[in-house]
């Protein structure tokens, strides 16, 4: 009884403070209200923490439950609830991150008059990420998965003063949408051969086509994840606020794809093609990811670039076999991700652009901040000890495996991982050490008035005096998340964490050696080119690739060209059609009765002899009519 | 014997009937009390609606030899009527058809409890209330009609008072929109009156319960009925390609009439299809199945592609309906028992959402006095109340699981893959690519409306009042609670839906 309750509140609660939250009314409303919406808010996630750490430290077995909530005819929807080990140390991430984004919040938009409704769909936001955690049903994980994606909408359009916004928060929901097409078929044609939707049901009677099933399904994935080639949503939707950059990127969202993978694994197993698409995809993400990432000069942009990436390494485990390092990456990520954009968010309120070409020398006056970088950067780029290292470790380990044929995937799945993982975590050096030293170092560039035409989300104007780091509201999160960013990866020695992700103990051999000489490597020179070049943008070595790489090799044009225009203009032809052939066909129905009826009328109206004529012309065709006819019979 | 429940059946129609008499009736000088006196009449015929699911004390404890009738009504009565036709009064009330006319009675109250604040220019407020309890009479018959002859006297009566309500209330090109309404509308009947009377001369009645299951009807004569039935249909529900009739007159119907016409009228036509084509033809269903589903896909997909290209708020609020009801009659043309249940949620989800919608366009247009998208713009900044409100419509339209939209249309899909072979299994793709469209074009109209600076049109916008809130918030909270739990609708419907396709070949 107590595991149902509390297993349901997980992810009840945020959500009904965040239904309450809308309630509560916009506009500008002084601080009692916004301290009732931030109240609402912070509650809301924290109550979803606390119940995660019970079920952690409380539940031996794995939560589960179901019960029938509706019957389409033979196929019932249950309402269920499945929460193992694995998938709580993910609720865990989700809700440390949505609380210290919730807190961080109040800060950031401290003079924004719509906050209520922004923490309120924070608040639904963090539901739906936890009912996919939990949830015991395609059905209902469906339910989280598609709200998540409005919420991202929503927020991701929240801000009135930027006109790419809205664009932005459309192009985030229909991109995803696509894959959910896939994902609903998926969902539809496994549910249909198992006889429910049940995910244990599902995971024991796989369907006649299941390569067929799991390829929709990675299309959702794809969607949600930000994969090539539904990846172009991500670096757009930077137009949010900088904290729900933050939670899309780390906890929720793009996390959601590789647990479902996570959470399907056992299907995934069986099917050596859905794998290797899968792999093609992950590595094909992953070096698009990295290499559009070293030409950015929007601070954000990079950041999420190098989530799309990340999100390659982390399909990229699944691909070759192994989800729990999927699983530990997808953990460290969240971590470190959540407070390169919290941190990014206290460098942007304080020089009041995005742009690094115009930042630089802000060590001195963000101490703070700028040691959250160096081991949110350290950790992104996998320098021991911080957290990314471990993770990223294992996805390689688990890919060279794979490599010698070990595991479900082919082998050449393994090879293609493992070569991409490697030139990764070059590029990932390269970009990583490019972003701290554009930054942070350097001499402070001299301020223009078009200083403030980036993304200007945080509402600040950079005050009269030099930068600082941000107020304590903004300053703790970062601070906090600094700690899991830097040690997150030494879990992997403790044994009960290695058993709930049933992951494999940390292989310290020559097989680090390797990643290492990339790391440096990249790293160096990146700072090399830097550093023979004093003010330049390490970027100018990509020559003539920059304007390919930065515009993220023109994917978008291509969407453009291959999706949206031809959807537009068959959409205008079918308006025309139905304009003009199908209601035509109706209205020229309507207009040639009448018409007709004008002719006959004007065929009635006649002058007195003619009317005589016809009336006894008429009497005489009956007439004779009639004598046939009486002479026939 | 009469029951008391068969009493609560029959004054389901006499009470609003009776309600329009006395409204009609009372002088002019009263004009808005008769139309509190009409918001009582809907309050109390919605409280009785509500009161049809407490079951006769009789029901569940007959015993049959060989096994259950394929329709077996909760509270039924008959009377007959007009013996020579073989008309009898017949009534009666089962899973089916119970959410239907719940969703009736609740969206006749709203609207009547909208007009007592605002009239729509043009006519009375007392004869547009008691127009609207005409209608409540005949869509409620049309709901509880267990007599083919009399279903097609109820499907009738409706027309007319849609008729006076668009010509009386209307936008500025009313009358055009009605006439082609009715005359649509007229030429759908026309055959529904051949399928009927085919129906009642093959088989020798009119009962519902005994045509049920196709018996005593040849095969020759199910295919016809079922043909005219569907067309008949078709053309109400309505079914590309013989929509057109329908974004004229949502454009130009007054609020109310858009939220009426959406909301239940349509659904007749839905209803129609499940209750006496399938019902009474179940051959020609079978063989008419992929004729059906192929033109419901179209009418998914050419629904939603124009939708993209509207520039109209409320025609695009119609012709997104063609989209919807595209996916109702997808989930019958399955012909399995997951499809028809998905058809049944989705009739009742539609009426909710786009009533809401429909209420909430027509706010918009008597607020900024035009329609265009291209007009309006930046409603968050001056309404953020009313730009809330038409974002959840939007999103509850466009599908979103945990909302009401959902199921309708994601069991579509999921019956036509259960259906199988390639046909279905390339019409659920299509389908669900549809779902994909439809959440386009509601983004694309939200973007439009609520996002950016605050055009003129919307400037100094008043904000929601209170018989806005009054009539707007049932729907919003049924949206939620249909999304939330959908056994609210399909809780009775597994047991009647199996009994209607055990007869399918």
């Amino acid at each position: 009884m107590i595991a149902e309750v509390f297993g349901t509140a997980l992810f009840g609660v945020p959500v009904l403070a965040g239904l309450l939250g809308l309630l509560l009314p916009a506009g500008d409303g002084g601080r009692a209200r916004r301290r009732r919406a931030a109240a609402l808010g912070i509650a809301g996630a924290a109550f979803a923490l606390a119940d995660a750490v019970f079920l952690l430290l409380v539940a031996d077995d794995p939560v589960e439950f179901g019960v029938e909530a509706v019957r389409f005819g033979e196929l019932p929807v249950t309402f269920g609830v499945s929460l193992g080990p694995a998938a709580l140390y993910v609720a865990l991430a989700v809700t440390v991150v949505a609380l210290f984004v919730q807190i961080y919040s109040v800060g950031y938009l401290h003079d924004d008059p719509r906050y209520a409704p922004y923490a309120a769909q924070i608040s639904i936001f963090t539901g739906a990420m936890l009912l996919v955690v939990s949830a015991g049903d395609l059905i209902m994980l469906l339910v989280g998965w598609e709200v998540m994606g409005v919420c991202s909408y929503l927020l991701i359009g929240h801000d009135r003063r930027l006109p790419e916004a809205p664009r932005a928060a459309v192009k985030a929901f229909l991109v995803t949408r696509v894959g959910d097409v896939g994902f609903l078929l998926g969902i539809a044609l496994l549910g249909v051969s198992a006889g429910s939707f049940e995910i244990s049901a599902v995971l024991a009677s796989p369907p006649a086509h299941l390569t067929v099933a799991l390829l929709l399904i990675l299309a959702g994935v794809a969607g949600k994840s930000a994969q090539f080639p539904l990846h172009t949503w991500l670096p757009d939707a930077m137009a949010g606020p900088t904290p729900i950059s933050a939670l899309i990127h780390a906890a929720t969202m793009v996390a959601a794809g590789v647990y479902v993978v996570f959470r399907l694994f056992p299907l995934f197993a069986r099917s050596p093609g859905a794998l290797a698409v899968l792999g093609v995809m992950a590595a094909i993400t992953l070096l698009l990811g990295a290499l559009a990432a070293t030409a950015q000069d929007d601070l954000k942009r990079v950041l999420a670039w190098s989530t799309v990436s990340q999100i390659g390494y982390m399909t990229g485990a699944l691909a070759v076999g192994s989800p729990a390092a999927a699983l530990f990456h997808l953990l460290t990520h969240a971590a470190f991700k959540a407070l390169l954009f919290l941190a990014a968010g206290a460098v942007i309120h304080a020089v009041g652009t995005n742009l690094m070409s115009r930042m630089g020398g802000l060590r001195p006056h963000l101490p703070r901040t700028f040691w959250a970088f160096v081991i949110g950067l350290g950790a992104l780029a996998g320098l021991p000890p911080l957290a990314g290292f471990w993770s990223k470790e294992n996805v390689l380990v688990a890919a060279a495996h794979a490599a010698d044929g070990e595991g479900p995937a082919p082998a050449w799945v393994g090879w293609v991982v493992w070569v991409a993982g490697l030139l990764g975590v070059a590029i990932t050096a390269w970009y990583a050490t490019r972003l701290l030293l554009r930054t942070f170092f350097g001499h402070a560039r001299s301020r223009t008035d078009e200083w403030h035409v980036g993304f200007d989300d945080a509402r600040y104007e950079r005050g009269p005096g030099a930068a600082h780091d941000p107020p304590g509201l903004m300053l703790w999160p970062v601070q906090l998340l600094a700690i899991p960013a830097a040690l997150l990866g030494l879990a992997a020695f403790l044994p009960g964490f290695r058993s709930a992700l049933e992951l494999e103990a940390p292989h310290l051999e020559v097989s680090i050696v390797l990643p290492l000489i990339l790391l440096a490597a990249g790293a160096g020179s990146s700072w090399w080119l830097w550093h023979t070049a004093p003010g330049v943008d390490p970027a100018q070595a990509l020559g003539r690739w920059r304007p390919l790489f930065a515009a993220g090799f023109r994917l978008d044009d291509v969407q453009d060209r291959l999706v949206v225009r031809p959807v537009r203009a068959l959409a205008t032809a079918l308006r025309l059609l139905d304009e003009r052939v199908v209601d035509a066909a109706v209205e020229g129905t309507g207009t040639s009765t009448t018409r007709l009826g004008v002719v006959l009328a004007n065929a009635h109206r006649a002058a007195l002899p003619r009317a005589a004529v016809a009336v006894f012309a008429g009497a005489l065709v009956l007439g004779v009519v009639a004598a046939i006819y009486g002479a026939a019979s | 014997m009469t029951t008391l429940a068969q009493v609560l059946l029959v004054s389901v129609l006499a009470v609003p009937a009776l309600g329009a008499l006395v409204v009609a009736l009372l002088p002019a000088r009263h004009d808005r009390g008769a139309r509190i006196v009409a918001t009582v009449f809907a309050a109390v015929t919605f409280v009785l609606t509500v009161l049809l699911v407490v079951p006769d004390a009789e029901y569940g404890w007959f015993t049959y030899t060989d096994g259950p009738p394929a329709l077996l009504p909760w509270i039924d009565v008959s009377a007959s009527w007009v013996p020579a036709l073989g008309l009898d009064f017949h009534l009666g009330v089962d899973g089916i058809s119970y959410p239907l006319v719940v969703l009736t009675g609740l969206l006749t109250l709203l609207c009547c409890a909208y007009t007592v604040s605002k009239v729509p220019g043009g006519g009375r407020g007392r004869t547009l209330a008691a127009l609207l309890l005409v209608l409540e009479v005949g869509i409620l018959g049309t709901f509880l009609a267990l007599d083919l002859v009399l279903f097609f006297i109820f499907f009738e009566v409706v027309l007319l008072p849609m008729y006076a309500v668009i010509a009386g209330w209307g936008g500025p090109d009313r009358r055009r929109a009605a006439r082609k309404f009715v005359l649509y509308t007229l030429f759908g009947s026309l055959l529904l009156l051949l399928g009927v009377f085919t129906v009642v001369v093959a088989a020798g009645t009119g009962d519902l319960m005994a045509l049920t299951g196709g018996t005593g009807l040849s095969r020759t004569v199910q295919y016809v009925a079922f043909a005219l039935f569907a067309v008949a249909f078709a053309v109400k529900a309505p079914l590309w390609p013989l929509h057109t009739w329908l974004p004229d007159a949502h454009t130009e119907a007054p609020t109310v009439g858009s939220v009426i016409l959406a909301g239940v009228l349509l659904k007749m036509g839905t209803y129609g299809l499940i209750r006496v084509g399938v019902g009474v033809a179940p051959l020609g269903a079978a063989w008419a199945a992929p004729v059906l589903g192929i033109l419901a896909v179209a009418a998914i997909l050419v629904g939603s592609l124009v939708c993209l290209r509207q520039t109209e708020l409320k025609r695009l609020i119609a012709y997104s309906s063609v989209g919807h009801m595209g996916f109702v009659l997808l989930g019958i043309a399955t012909l399995t028992v997951t499809g028809l249940q998905a058809a049944l949620i989705g009739n009742v989800a539609h009426g909710v959402i786009t009533g809401l919608l429909f209420f909430l366009a027509g706010a918009i247009k008597d607020r900024a006095h035009t329609g265009a998208l291209a007009d309006l713009g930046g409603l968050r900044e001056t309404a953020p109340r009313l730009a809330g409100l038409l974002a959840f419509a939007s999103i509850a339209s466009l599908g979103l699981p945990g909302l009401a939209g959902f199921w309708g249309e994601a069991f579509a899909v999921v019956a036509a893959t259960e259906r199988g072979g390639p046909l279905w299994i390339t019409l659920a793709v299509l389908a669900a690519i549809g779902g994909a469209l439809t959440a386009a074009y509601f983004l694309r109209l939200l973007r439009r409306v609520t996002h950016g600076p605050a055009s003129p049109a919307v400037a100094g916008f008043a904000g929601v009042d209170r018989p806005e809130w009054l009539a707007w918030s049932p729907l919003v909270l049924l949206a939620l609670a249909i999304g939330l739990v959908p056994a609210l609708v399909l809780a009775a419907t597994a047991d009647p839906v199996a009994a209607l396709t055990g007869a399918l070949p």
